[in-house]
């Protein structure tokens, strides 16, 4: 496939995930004006930090007058989750050069890791597979910038009661969907979600990369002592 | 200020992502590395979901009759027999826009 048409089909694939990011950006860009970040701070947020949760989490620990150490040590958990997606994905962008692997590091989200890993897997033996990402990564980074500009200028311009919002973690549910077949990946997934339920009042989000951790411990042990039995 | 913490900020960000795509070499991963880490997005994942779905904004559970866990359960049961990204989420939106105005 020419370099476009697999461009073409990352733009394609992200495309239904990107229905949350639309409301998810104006909410941030509403919430940061409301807690009095300057408009101009509030977009630029956006292609500086380029991640939604934490862009929110920075806002309000600035208004709160919380410390910088705090505000920092905060963005890294939770994007901890993005070092395993990289150690993923290691596995089919190394051998590109730096130029690639910093754009597509830059691009790198929940959603774009996810299509594209899938992407990969399938067609790692084609030259051009990374444009995939490009794809992926760049349909929603521009969708971000217009969304949250929206939210900022704008103000609350979609209904709340549509609940977009809980479009995010149906988003989520569908990118492991093909995986409830799967015994091993049901029983890692049950671990991780609970464990997320149950130390969720922990700080800074750090139930998530706490129950990713525990969830992928359970997945070690699935695979050396129960691969018999599951697989 | 806010800028220099800004900027801090974005490129603690960008490390997350790119380190490991960098540093990882493929060729030094054992293969249960690799294994474990076909389980990273069943491991990751539910851990955004899970809490999104069941608690509220204050980290309480919801009451059952809620909306959004119908909706929830809806697209994981169309989710399951169709295996289709785009009906999961129109399945499991369009139920919680039911369950919110008709009940």
């Amino acid at each position: 496939m020419k370099k476009l048409q697999i461009l073409k089909k990352g733009f394609l694939d992200v495309m239904p995930l990107t229905i949350p990011v639309i409301p998810f950006g104006i909410i941030y860009g509403v919430i940061a004006i409301e807690i009095g970040l300057s408009p101009i701070v509030a977009f630029c947020m956006s292609f500086i930090i380029f991640a939604g949760s934490s862009q929110i989490a920075f806002a309000q620990l600035f208004s709160a007058g919380a410390s910088p150490l705090v505000m920092i040590s905060s963005v890294a958990v939770i994007n901890s989750r993005h070092f395993l997606y990289g150690a993923v994905l290691s596995q089919y962008l190394n051998k590109l050069n730096y130029f690639w692997k910093i754009l597509l590091g830059y691009l790198m989200t929940d959603q774009a890791f996810s299509v594209s890993l899938s992407y990969f897997k399938k067609n790692y033996k084609k030259k051009n597979a990374h444009f995939h990402m490009l794809g992926s990564g760049f349909t929603l980074w521009f969708l971000w910038q217009l969304s949250t500009l929206a939210g900022i200028i704008l103000g609350n311009i979609v209904p709340e009661q549509l609940g977009l919002t809980f479009a995010i973690p149906l988003t989520f549910l569908s990118l492991i969907i093909s995986e409830l077949r799967k015994k091993d990946h049901l029983i890692v997934i049950a671990v991780s979600g609970l464990a997320s339920l149950a130390l969720y009042d922990f700080p800074f989000k750090i139930y998530i990369i706490v129950s990713a951790f525990l969830a992928l411990g359970v997945s070690y042990i699935l695979i050396t002592k129960f691969k018999k039995i599951l697989i | 200020m806010i800028w220099f913490w800004v900027l801090i900020a974005g490129v603690v960000t960008f490390l997350t992502r790119y380190s490991m795509i960098t540093f990882i070499n493929p060729k030094t991963l054992s293969k249960t590395s690799k294994e474990v880490l076909k389980y990273v997005p069943s491991a990751v994942f539910p851990a955004i979901i899970f809490p999104a779905i069941f608690l509220d904004q204050e980290g309480y559970f919801l009451n059952s009759n809620s909306p959004q866990i119908w909706g929830f359960l809806i697209a994981a049961i169309f989710g399951y027999f169709f295996n289709n990204i785009i009906l999961t989420i129109v399945s499991g939106l369009v139920s919680f826009w039911i369950f919110t105005f008709l009940f």
